[in-house]
């Protein structure tokens, strides 16, 4: 595009601006735009990179806390794991190039959230994932899911940082508008930190990694807008991976900051050269003069508009303390990476650009950023929904049916079958710290911090049916579980990144999932002491007007200290028992059993309420389960989640190689006591001479604890329930995912 | 005993081999840049698993044809005992010091899992400390790890006890099941499974210890 366009009120549409926007940018620069400056604006002020409908509710967000060093507004955020070391997280969207692209989409996805990572000087160390697809006999479900996973393994392999987690859901709800979400956690020294503002006036600004090309221009307005049925066409806007470049990147990257020469370093992103100078001006206080001509580029006869707005992967933006540029040049050169002066920090508070010896644009630099638009929109609060209360008829031998096949079809069913067809595809044991990783079918990844006796645990959690249901329970619902899964493995949960994805806010009934799913959080968030350091707003996944469910994934990171004294999944032997921690009502409402078996929420049939968290339970239990590992009292832990007790006993069973019988109980119907998804609650094996103290300590501390069965067997029994082999149930959990793969 | 890790520019896996030979000989083994045309006087040699140049091209491909591998290929020659894991595995099919090819996985996936082995040749200089243990389980991680041979190549390889380890439950379609072969002098050995991860009871067990104490023994 040439720097001579005329603005017509059509490019500025094109550009995804409103008429008040274009008014605003007007105003603030005293004349019209030229199209470098509009596009400049468009892309700073589209909702990927402004958060303009969103910035007023993520304020109301936690964001501190003791071990909190960085919270939200730099690349990722930044926690204290004792002994000088950090820990550097983030987790963050790339549904709508995924969709579009799947290989592609997922691939940048994974690589975007690593620069993100190491940008502040962190070598990653981990990668999770949280995936969202349609329903399986959707016609582009499948091609999707190989598409996404091959992407995710093809970069994180290559890259060598092992993908130890993550979750995967398919819903009908995701048809047409899938979601990936990429999670990064890295390790650094506390003095080795790195941040992007650009300070001091006069330094250079370097440009380092891959040539500028044409590709994903305009990705970050793309990301902002709906999908309708010609979305296809916009393959062009998605950025194309070069994994290969990315480890030359980091490793070069870490070798720099060894050193004492950066003053301030920022990835390209979204919006690429144009937010990352800009977001490194504005938060240094300065303005920024580059010379375009200078920028590496990958093709011919580039515009400023277009090397402005590409978003070719695998490039930094870096401010170096002047007069040691020659250490930069050095090892970037020795890395075979581009590396070039392209221009230096003024004291005008704007953003001048030249091209060519011509001033091709000239703006001041705090309306694109602080300044940007910050919208209060409408809202409505999402309907109430009813409690479903306990029926007779919901018994599986009532319905003509039998536990066992209950059983069976949930352990069949897409969002609980293994989807160890997935992470094989990962590379989950380089770097040789996973200690714990998808693998086990165990609640939280362990990851150890080289050379250490420490370990940070990870998990990716979300649960959209409940975020359907009631965005503010299932909001609150998915901090929690975060927390309960890392303290499943007696990690101290320490903070959260989260990737809030919402369909379009300019429905009101849409910007009320987003805003009650955020009070949810922060009422889970206050409650546990467990802040939000970092996250990502993902808005406009609609396809033809049909929203996603909300989907707020939350990341969580806690800690091992000692790492002779973590738990998981397994460990349970021959002859244990097995005790329930917390409280028991059988709720059935939003549950899978609902769901898969009796059909609510499909089909016109209702929804109903999804299952409360009483968060001071929930602490009470927690705290209660940490003190029980940290004092080996038990042989393996696990959370009680989808498909409730059963679910969790199977895949106890499973993870182990042994069998299990539950007793009879009397309180509450067969079903709802076997499927019901009550929160807080934990699933423990202890050996027998355990079992009186953990259950008396319990009961003094007001915590729900139950003797509910015994570990054994190469069966799967319940009293009164279910009676079925545990080698034939395992048969059929692995390989649902694989034949429909191969169907 | 002193030790050389190569480093290409994507390999991932030198910091775990490097860990793995220092925990069991004791010594830091030298970290060795791809660009350097000589190799320092050493007594092993580790081509560590990885994507060398990205591997874009077939894996290993380019790799083989580097500086140091030309120096490698040399003194292998010379009896300079060598292990590749992995992409080091594809890079010494590639570079002629092993016979046969490493095809993409049958399934076309890659495939990552904790991988039983069967050890083939107990009497190798990578082998020997095993001592009785004839199944060890090793970590895999790769897309191309579908060894292929001509029927006279592996008919050689069988004769000459070239077959160090195979697959106990194949991953990826490799002829034979073969995951580890050597050449005929017995210095040099590549095999798809990563015994550098399995050196520590809290990550991927301990069934790769054996295999460095082999060489350790070996060049005593």
């Amino acid at each position: 595009m040439s720097s001579k366009v005329k603005i017509t009120p059509q490019i500025v549409a094109e550009h995804g601006l409103s008429e008040s926007e274009y008014e605003l940018i007007c105003e603030r620069l005293g004349r019209t735009p030229n199209i470098n400056e509009l596009g400049i604006f468009s892309v700073m002020w589209s909702e990927h990179c402004s958060y303009k409908s969103s910035r007023r509710h993520l304020g109301k967000l936690l964001t501190k806390g003791e071990r909190v060093i960085q919270g939200p507004g730099e690349n990722a955020g930044v926690i204290d794991i004792d002994d000088g070391d950090v820990i550097i997280f983030k987790m963050e969207s790339h549904n709508h190039p995924s969709y579009i692209e799947p290989y592609q989409g997922a691939a940048t996805g994974v690589g975007g959230i690593m620069r993100d990572v190491f940008t502040m000087g962190a070598r990653p160390i981990a990668n999770l994932n949280a995936l969202r697809f349609g329903e399986p006999d959707h016609p582009k479900t499948k091609t999707l899911v190989a598409g996404v996973v091959h992407g995710i393994g093809g970069y994180g392999n290559c890259v060598g940082v092992p993908t130890v987690g993550g979750e995967t859901n398919f819903d009908k709800g995701y048809n047409g508008n899938i979601l990936v979400n990429a999670m990064c956690v890295g390790h650094a020294r506390a003095d080795k930190v790195f941040y992007s503002a650009a300070k001091g006036v006069g330094n250079p600004i370097f440009y380092v990694g891959s040539k500028t090309g044409r590709d994903g221009i305009h990705g970050a307005t793309m990301a902002s807008a709906e999908f309708d049925d010609d979305s296809d066409e916009k393959r062009p806007t998605v950025q194309v991976g070069d994994p290969f470049t990315e480890k030359l990147l980091i490793e070069a990257c870490l070798e720099l900051m060894a050193t004492d020469v950066i003053i301030a370093i920022q990835d390209m992103g979204a919006a690429g050269l144009t937010s990352s100078a800009i977001e490194m001006a504005d938060k240094g206080g300065v303005g920024v003069h580059m010379n375009l001509d200078k920028v590496p580029q990958r093709e011919r006869n580039m515009t400023p508009y277009e090397m402005m707005l590409s978003e070719s992967q695998e490039r930094m933006l870096m401010v170096l303390k002047p007069g040691q540029e020659h250490i930069a040049i050095e090892i970037f050169e020795k890395w075979d990476l581009d590396v070039a002066e392209v221009g230096k920090t003024t004291d005008t508070g704007r953003l001048v650009l030249t091209h060519k010896k011509k001033k091709v644009c000239d703006i001041p630099i705090a309306p694109l950023a602080d300044d940007a638009p910050n919208l209060d929109r409408p809202f409505t609060a999402p309907a109430k929904r009813e409690i479903l209360a306990h029926d007779p008829m919901f018994d599986p031998v009532e319905r003509g049916s039998s536990y066992n096949s209950v059983l069976e079809a949930l352990l069949t069913s897409p969002d609980i079958c293994s989807k160890r067809w997935i992470w094989e595809q990962y590379d989950r044991t380089v770097l040789s710290d996973t200690v714990d990783s998808s693998q086990s079918g165990g609640d939280a990844a362990i990851v150890r911090v080289h050379g250490t006796n420490k370990a940070v645990a990870i998990t990716t959690d979300c649960t959209p049916r409940y975020c359907l249901a009631d965005p503010f329970e299932g909001g609150k619902q998915a901090v929690a579980e975060t927390w309960r899964n890392l303290t499943c493995v007696g990690a101290e949960p320490i903070a959260i990144t989260d990737c809030l994805n919402f369909g379009n806010p300019e429905r009101p009934e849409i910007m009320g999932q987003f805003v009650y799913a955020i009070n949810g959080m922060n009422e889970a968030c206050r409650a546990l002491d467990y802040p939000v350091v970092s996250g990502n707003v993902s808005l406009y996944n609609e396809t033809n007007g049909q929203a996603i469910p909300p989907t707020p994934a939350i990341g969580g990171v806690g800690l091992i200290k000692d790492l002779q004294k973590f738990k998981s999944i397994t460990g349970a032997k021959e002859g244990d028992t097995l005790i329930l921690i917390g409280a028991s009502q059988g709720w059935i409402g939003a549950s899978l059993f609902a769901q898969i078996i009796l059909g609510f929420g499909r089909d016109g049939k209702p929804v109903y309420a999804p299952p409360p968290v009483d968060l001071d339970a929930e602490k009470a239990n927690g705290d209660y389960v940490r003190r029980l590992i940290r004092d080996r009292r038990v042989n393996a832990v696990h959370d009680l989640s989808d498909g409730g007790l059963a679910i969790a006993a199977v895949e106890m069973a499973f993870a182990n190689k042994m069998g299990f019988s539950l007793d009879a109980q009397n309180d509450l119907p067969n079903y709802a006591w076997l499927f019901g998804e009550d929160q807080g609650r934990y699933l423990i094996a202890v050996e027998k001479y355990s079992v009186n103290p953990v259950i008396s300590t319990a009961h003094s501390k007001g915590i729900p604890a139950q003797k509910i069965g015994t570990v054994g067997g190469a069966k799967l029994i319940a009293a009164g329930g279910f009676d079925i082999s545990l080698n034939d149930a395992h048969m059929k959990y692995e390989n649902w995912l694989p034949d429909y793969m191969a169907s | 005993m002193k030790s050389a890790v190569i480093v290409f520019p994507a390999s991932n896996c030198d910091r775990d081999a490097a860990d793995a030979l220092a925990k069991i000989t004791g010594r830091d083994p030298l970290m060795v840049w791809h660009e350097e045309t000589t190799l320092p006087p050493v007594d092993f040699v580790v081509i560590p698993g990885g994507f060398s140049y990205g591997d874009y091209l077939r894996s290993g491909a380019i790799a083989a044809r580097s500086p140091i591998v030309q120096d490698i290929v040399r003194k292998a020659g010379n009896g300079l005992p060598v292990a590749g894991f992995c992409n080091g595995f594809q890079i010494l099919t590639e570079s002629g010091l092993l016979p046969g090819a490493l095809m993409r996985n049958k399934g076309l996936r890659f495939v990552c899992r904790p991988q039983k082995l069967k050890i083939i040749n107990k009497t190798s200089m990578f082998t020997k400390a095993y001592k009785d243990q004839t199944e060890i389980t090793v970590p895999i991680a790769h897309f191309d790890g579908n060894y292929f041979a001509d029927g006279e190549t592996l008919n050689r390889l069988k004769k000459n006890g070239q077959i160090v380890f195979k697959y106990d439950g194949n991953p990826n379609g490799s002829v034979n099941d073969i995951a580890g072969i050597c050449n005929e002098a017995g210095n040099v050995l590549g095999m798809m499974p990563h015994p550098e991860r399995a050196v520590d009871p809290m990550h991927g067990g301990t069934d790769g210890i054996p295999f460095f104490k082999s060489v350790l023994e070996s060049l005593r």
